[in-house]
């Protein structure tokens, strides 16, 4: 893997070359019902070829990283420039060609255990989960995954980043009277971070085994959520979501640009509307910000070579710039950020999230609680569904609790809530201070033509919506 | 390419074979593609590449013991075989570590298979610019995914299974404005310009009625009819668990109501369908698959998926399905309906052509939400009225196909997954369309 031995002599026809180097190491460890399921690991390794030739776009992705199969690769993506350069939406002679040079490491944290320790540390939580016959499902897991990635481009560029992330995964799932629940520790796989073992700490993962497991007793006998317009308290790992769902994806400029509406989508959101919408209330700051070190998308450079700076989106509501990396922005005529990522080697980088998040406000947890009459308290997405411009949406919680009179009151469960994201924002009511804040995020984001899944993550505080549309599960 | 692959994998293979020590056993997973991926956006060419991957991931039994290793492969012998050796060390060093597997289950017989199906395809830059040609002026946004892809089986018993296709799968959009738009597919193993012609033919007539004024509705219960394209969306909604053994014994599967009496209508028969499908007749820990497994037949739900691990941890019959239990080739039996007739038979009410992002918003209840889009037309008379903004569902499917399933349509689509994470998708959906007499709006 030529990370850090020098590359072939290219000589390439064309006005522009990339190669982008991949290799990403997973270790697997899971205990499901007091089993341990075998261990797994993963190893991916290969190439992306990009030429710009003749005012085309090609490329070709390899994992021969020999000298003659990067030039292969090279040459196989100049054939689909030339090819196609009559054809092409964009004259790649009017794209950036990007030189960036640096390294970057992303924090790795305490020491992680060994194998046995990995399942003895998981075999604890799972025996701790499996309180009662109606448990009837439990897992705990950890996924950890290494990366390193290696940028080189014609125009003199050379980037090496690397990275370590984890991904802690508890739920229990409780059956009851024809009724199932689940009840996880932020969601499936919601809980994810770059750096070591204290990430585990951070979110309180041991003991949180037999926590997890009385909430989903604790649910599986709980009332229904009831229906009607009411306040709501969203907190973080349903925030996150929210987010992904209604900010995140319509502001990604290739949707915007029309590159996604065969698949994923198109946007509410137009060009005009930058610089003035009123995305929120004057309470709304949401930003990109790769410098979160800790945070799943944190990096220096994304996958064009962009460098990544912690940038505004929407400021005091008002939206003021797109999530577009330097090729959407040389197509659209608008600011953006560092955000064209691809999520392994074989697929073309295009606009992604990366790290997208709600800056803190001024209010306590109890504060927000007290200030509400009749509402919801929210937590954990189970749930997500969203019309194709992102705008009518439906999401699903774990757990609700009832607050009433500005006092929180007993659980409900089956919580879904519904809105059209244009006006969602606009009835934001309160922002949690710092200490309401979570970190966190999902590798599974979904997108693209060919489909990409990669890590984003999302930071927030709880917050607070009135007269959000709240309904319970069927009766 | 095909030959180029099988020659890899079973090289590898019989390197496996000698390396063991005694007392081990191996089993080996083969996927791999060399595919041309054409992405394209108003009419034109956004990103054009091809990607050329081979994976293999080899799993080291000792005992009731056993770990996996997932590794890309180059295509280079001598760098391959290193690497699968250094994959073997690693796996042997790790299984010290690791506890017996009670759930552990293997074959007990060897079954071997080949299938080929090679496809006639032009160079898919050929295919591009045919496409564009047939809807010149069009704003059009799609997909074309070419090229050859394999799967392969081996196992230290001797074991060797094969399945490799050639095929495309084009995946289009025209689009009027905002979200109005009509979508198309053609997919295959042999290209035909003639019916690429017909096909865009069709859908130029579809986008001719998206591009009348749109109508907004209430929310509400509206008669209705669902494409397969639409049926789809619900039908993979039902594969995320609800036919899992492992979901169905442990209450989590959204269609675990049905053990206790739940009912779809009785014309409703469901069934994983693997030989008409394009989906490998073996599965990756090298169980064969049967034809097909009946799931769901005469409104009651009669079957599941069993993995070899569920088999084993529930005390059921592995029946060939993939760890994540979910169907690869599901099909819905066809009705009664001739297709032509479906939008008289609608009278009044939606025609819709497209469902997107449905999600479970009760699952025990089987209760699912999702939202209409591209083709979705209001319908008076049997006749299309107006195209309709985008509408909210949310109802569970023993009303959608039980109470008020009014038909199924005569004729089935084959409909062959066009979704690419990672590498070229190989389920296939058999879906008719459906006439319900109300699905429930919210939104």
């Amino acid at each position: 893997m030529p990370f850090d031995s020098p590359l072939p002599d290219v000589r390439l026809d064309a006005d522009f070359w990339s190669l982008r180097f991949v290799e990403e190491t997973c270790e697997s460890f899971t205990v499901r019902k007091n089993v341990p399921l075998p261990f797994a690991a993963t190893t991916d390794r290969g190439a992306m070829a990009t030429v710009y030739a003749d005012g085309g776009y090609g490329y070709a992705a390899t994992s021969d990283l020999t000298p003659e199969g990067l030039l292969a690769a090279l040459d196989r993506a100049a054939g689909w420039a030339r090819a196609t350069a009559r054809l092409a939406l964009v004259d790649s002679r009017t794209l950036p060609r990007p030189a960036p040079r640096g390294e970057y490491a992303a924090p790795t944290g305490t020491a992680l255990p060994s194998r046995r320790e990995w399942y003895a540390l998981l075999t604890a939580e799972s025996q701790a989960a499996a309180l009662d016959s109606r448990i009837v499902d439990w897992e705990a897991s950890m996924d950890v995954r290494i990366a390193t990635h290696r940028l080189v481009t014609s125009a003199g560029g050379d980037v090496t980043q690397r990275y370590r992330f984890l991904f802690p995964g508890l739920a229990v799932t409780a059956h009851a009277n024809g009724d199932t629940q689940q009840r996880s520790l932020n969601g499936y796989r919601g809980l994810c971070q770059q750096g070591g073992l204290e990430i585990l700490d951070r979110f309180g993962f041991v003991g949180a085994g037999r926590r997890i497991a009385l909430e989903a007793l604790e649910l599986v006998g709980a009332p229904n959520c009831p229906s009607g317009a009411m306040d709501v308290l969203v907190m973080p790992d349903q925030m996150i979501l929210q987010i992904h769902e209604s900010i995140g994806h319509p502001l990604e400029l290739d949707r915007i640009l029309g590159d996604e509406r065969n698949f994923a989508g198109t946007s509410f959101v137009t060009p005009d509307m930058f610089g003035h919408y009123r995305y929120g209330s004057a309470l709304l700051n949401v930003t990109f910000d790769p410098t979160r070190r800790e945070e799943l998308a944190s990096y220096a450079f994304d996958d064009d070579g962009t460098r990544a700076e912690k940038t505004w989106l929407i400021r005091d509501g008002i939206l003021e710039r797109p999530l577009g990396g330097a090729i959407s922005q040389a197509r659209a005529g608008l600011p953006g950020v560092a955000n064209a990522r691809a999520d392994n080697w074989n697929r073309p980088p295009i606009d992604r999230m990366a790290n997208l998040n709600i800056e803190p406000g001024d209010a306590t947890l109890d504060d927000m609680i007290a200030g509400i009459d009749r509402g919801i308290l929210l937590e954990t997405n189970r749930s997500w569904s969203i019309d194709d411009s992102r705008n009518k949406f439906q999401f699903g919680c774990e757990r609700g609790r009832l607050i009433e009179n500005g006092r929180l009151g007993s659980v409900v469960k089956n919580p879904n809530y519904r809105g059209v994201s244009a006006s969602f924002w606009r009835s934001l009511a309160r922002v949690g201070n710092a200490a309401t804040e979570r970190v966190l995020g999902t590798p599974y984001c979904g997108k693209g033509e060919p489909s990409q899944i990669i890590r984003v993550g999302h930071a927030s505080p709880a917050c607070v919506f009135t007269g959000v549309d709240v309904f319970g599960g069927e009766a | 390419m095909s030959a180029g692959m099988e020659a890899c994998f079973t090289d590898l293979a019989t390197l496996l074979d000698g390396a063991l020590a005694p007392g081990e056993r191996y089993t080996a997973w083969f996927s791999g593609e060399e595919s041309d991926f054409v992405r394209l956006n108003r009419g034109r060419v956004r990103q054009p590449g091809s990607v050329t991957q081979r994976r293999l991931r080899v799993r080291l039994i000792q005992g009731a013991r056993h770990a996996s290793a997932s590794l890309t492969l180059t295509g280079l012998p001598a760098r391959d075989r290193a690497d699968v050796l250094a994959a073997l060390a690693m796996l042997r060093e790790a299984l010290p570590d690791l506890a017996d597997d009670p759930h552990l289950l293997l074959p007990t017989s060897v079954v071997s298979s080949q299938h080929e199906r090679s496809g006639v395809l032009p160079p898919s830059a050929a295919i591009v610019e045919e496409v564009l040609a047939a809807a010149p002026g069009e704003d059009l946004v799609g997909l074309l995914a070419a090229g050859p892809a394999c799967r392969g089986f081996a196992n230290s018993e001797g074991q060797r299974n094969w399945h490799a296709a050639t095929t495309f799968n084009l995946q289009w959009s025209l689009y009027h404005r905002a979200d109005k738009a009509v979508k198309s597919g053609y997919a295959g193993f042999a290209w035909d310009g003639g019916e690429l012609a017909r096909r865009m033919a069709d859908a130029r007539d579809r986008l001719a009625l998206i591009s009348r004024p749109p109508r907004s509705l209430d929310p509400g219960k509206y008669r209705a009819y669902l494409t397969p394209e639409a049926m789809n969306e619900i039908a993979g909604l039902l594969c995320w668990g609800g036919f899992s053994g492992r979901a169905l014994a442990t209450k989590q599967s959204a269609l675990s109501r049905m053990r206790s009496g739940e009912r779809l209508d009785p014309r409703v028969r469901m069934a994983e369908d693997i030989a008409t499908g394009v989906a490998p007749s073996f599965q990756a820990d090298g169980f064969a698959r049967p034809g097909a497994i009946a799931l769901i037949d005469e409104g009651a739900l009669v079957g599941s998926l069993v993995s070899p691990r569920t088999a084993r941890e529930f005390g059921l019959d592995a029946n060939g399905a993939n760890g994540e239990e979910m169907p690869e080739a599901l099909a819905i039996a066809p009705g009664d309906l001739p297709k032509n007739d479906a939008l008289a038979a609608l009278d009044t009410g939606l025609a819709i052509g497209n469902l997107w992002y449905l999600n479970y918003s009760d699952r025990p209840a089987c209760r699912m939400t999702g939202m209409t889009r591209f083709a979705t037309f209001w319908v008076e008379h049997g006749k299309v009225v107006a195209p309709i903004n985008v509408l909210r569902f949310d109802d569970t499917i023993y009303r959608m196909l039980g109470a008020n399933l009014e038909a199924l349509t005569a004729e089935t689509e084959l409909l062959l997954e066009p979704i690419t994470y990672g590498e070229r998708d190989l389920k296939s959906l058999r879906l008719p369309g459906a006439l319900v007499s109300e699905i429930s709006f919210t939104l």
